[in-house]
């Protein structure tokens, strides 16, 4: 097996005692004190996640005539300078490649922030349809610091020479923190308020100190993963991937077809004949969780399987999202999960599970 | 009473014809939170090392195994309602108790140095 990676942050996870996984090549911090501890903190108070395993790109042309635009499904001309908006590379299927966020920096820039298994694969993607401009993958110089959490924006003005009240959901600004150029995002994938920290490697170690001084409670992929799935946002690997269009994964909603994008006419042809496949959420009635790779069952026949499935602490039960074959599943029929250890009921929710009180 | 440890991380302590079985404090710790523990029907007949009732976490089911033959005759239904119990003190909180039938093959459990070494290699 190859090495895995390492982020900028590696020391101070060892440091706060972290338990470590290989994800995706990488080596990441699961969790520190408890998956339970730090949702937690994330839902009441306030948390921070190491992303800087996150790829971060940075295109620099005109951005009608290099093609950039017909790469993803967001529109970068339509997108005022400031704003950022999640969209998806897609292949001539319609399959996603990945998801992504895409920053307008000004007239004829862009930041793509991408998952990190996707880095390669997305970068040629996109480079190779382009006609001209530059595109650099800036990926290993760039680290990344999500804070989330009710508490966020108190800590975080601290250390911003700005208003972080001026700063919409989905906004960003090109600024400083602790002397060094940032990029400050407000958004997540928590469904709090938040605001997504993209640093230099040097900054990053020092400003991750400076906000556990600031009672700011260190969390790993673990709770990042319960979080957004209490959101009921897509993981890619799991509910999204190469043979699964966003229309099947539930997520059709973020594509706008108003212009030219790679996999439009695999989309509109969903979009009129229908799709073999649909996402469907569910909650359990016990504390049983769903676990991805699940069958779902219905009526003696396997109709689906799990892409991703907790226990929700926000729900105080199991929740999941599957994937089921649309002229199999009947959404008024009764539903269950079946494994080797038995079968467990399912309950159609919508979503996002977690709904804030 | 000594207390013994299977490969599969459970402990047993035997009293007479009695055992008494958990789950290590490593193995807990390994899972994380507990949200979950399916507890073994009492009357059932188990033979050593057959997976008998199941617990998860936030982030993974694992099935619990007994490693010692016999007949459940009680549970700790305590755990239904707090399984954090086991985060709390898994050496402490049992899962179930057994009515044993052949006493010999707790001896050839390992004794705390041995599980402590066991783990060690992992």
């Amino acid at each position: 097996m190859s090495k895995l990676k390492r982020t900028t942050l590696f020391e101070e996870h060892e440091k706060l005692g972290a338990k470590n996984i290989g994800f995706c090549g990488w080596e990441m911090p699961i969790q520190y004190e408890g998956i339970l501890k730090e949702h937690e903190a994330c839902r009441n108070g306030v948390a921070i996640f190491d992303t800087s395993h996150m790829g971060e790109f940075f295109f620099n042309g005109d951005l009608l005539s290099s093609g950039i635009n017909k790469t993803t499904t967001v529109d970068v001309l339509k997108l005022p300078i400031g704003k950022c908006k999640y969209g998806f590379l897609l292949n001539e299927n319609g399959g996603v490649i990945d998801d992504l966020i895409i920053y307008k920096l000004n007239d004829n820039s862009l930041m793509f922030v991408v998952n990190s298994s996707r880095i390669d694969i997305d970068f040629n993607t996109i480079n190779n349809q382009l006609k001209s401009g530059t595109f650099t993958d800036k990926s290993n110089e760039t680290s990344k610091i999500d804070i989330q959490g009710p508490n966020a924006k108190v800590i975080l003005k601290e250390f911003v020479p700005f208003n972080l009240d001026e700063l919409g959901f989905f906004n960003f600004k090109e600024s400083e923190i602790m002397g060094s150029s940032a990029i400050v995002s407000r958004t997540g994938y928590t469904g709090e308020l938040g605001y997504e920290l993209y640093i230099n490697n040097e900054t990053a170690p020092k400003l991750w100190r400076k906000l556990i001084e600031c009672k700011a409670v260190p969390a790993g992929l673990g709770a990042r993963d319960v979080l957004r799935l209490e959101m009921g946002y897509s993981l890619y690997g799991q509910e999204l991937n190469e043979n699964t269009t966003p229309i099947e994964a539930g997520v059709g909603f973020f594509v706008k077809y108003d212009k030219e994008f790679t996999g439009k006419e695999a989309l509109l042809r969903q979009k009129k004949e229908g799709t073999l496949r649909e996402s469907i959420s569910f909650k359990t009635d016990s504390k049983r969780a769903p676990r991805n790779g699940m069958e779902i069952w219905q009526n003696d026949k396997r109709v689906g399987v799990v892409t991703s499935g907790t226990f929700s602490p926000s729900i105080n039960s199991g929740i999941g999202i599957g994937l089921v074959e649309t002229r199999l599943y009947n959404k008024d029929e009764v539903l269950e999960l079946k494994n080797t250890r038995g079968s467990i009921s399912i309950f159609l929710e919508k979503l996002p599970f977690y709904k804030k009180g | 009473m000594s207390k013994r440890y299977s490969n599969e991380h459970e402990w047993t302590v035997l009293d007479e014809q009695i055992a008494t079985i958990g789950l290590s404090a490593y193995a807990v710790e390994k899972l994380g939170d507990i949200t979950f523990v399916e507890l073994p029907e009492i009357g059932t007949l188990v033979g050593k090392d057959e997976s008998i009732a199941f617990i998860e976490s936030v982030k993974a089911a694992s099935d619990i195994y007994t490693p010692i033959s016999g007949e459940v005759i009680e549970v700790n239904e305590l755990l239904e309602n707090k399984p954090e119990l086991l985060n709390e003190d898994a050496e402490v909180n049992w899962i179930f108790k057994l009515k044993v039938s052949d006493g010999v093959e707790f001896e050839t459990l390992m004794d705390e140095p041995g599980y402590k070494a066991y783990i060690e290699t992992l």
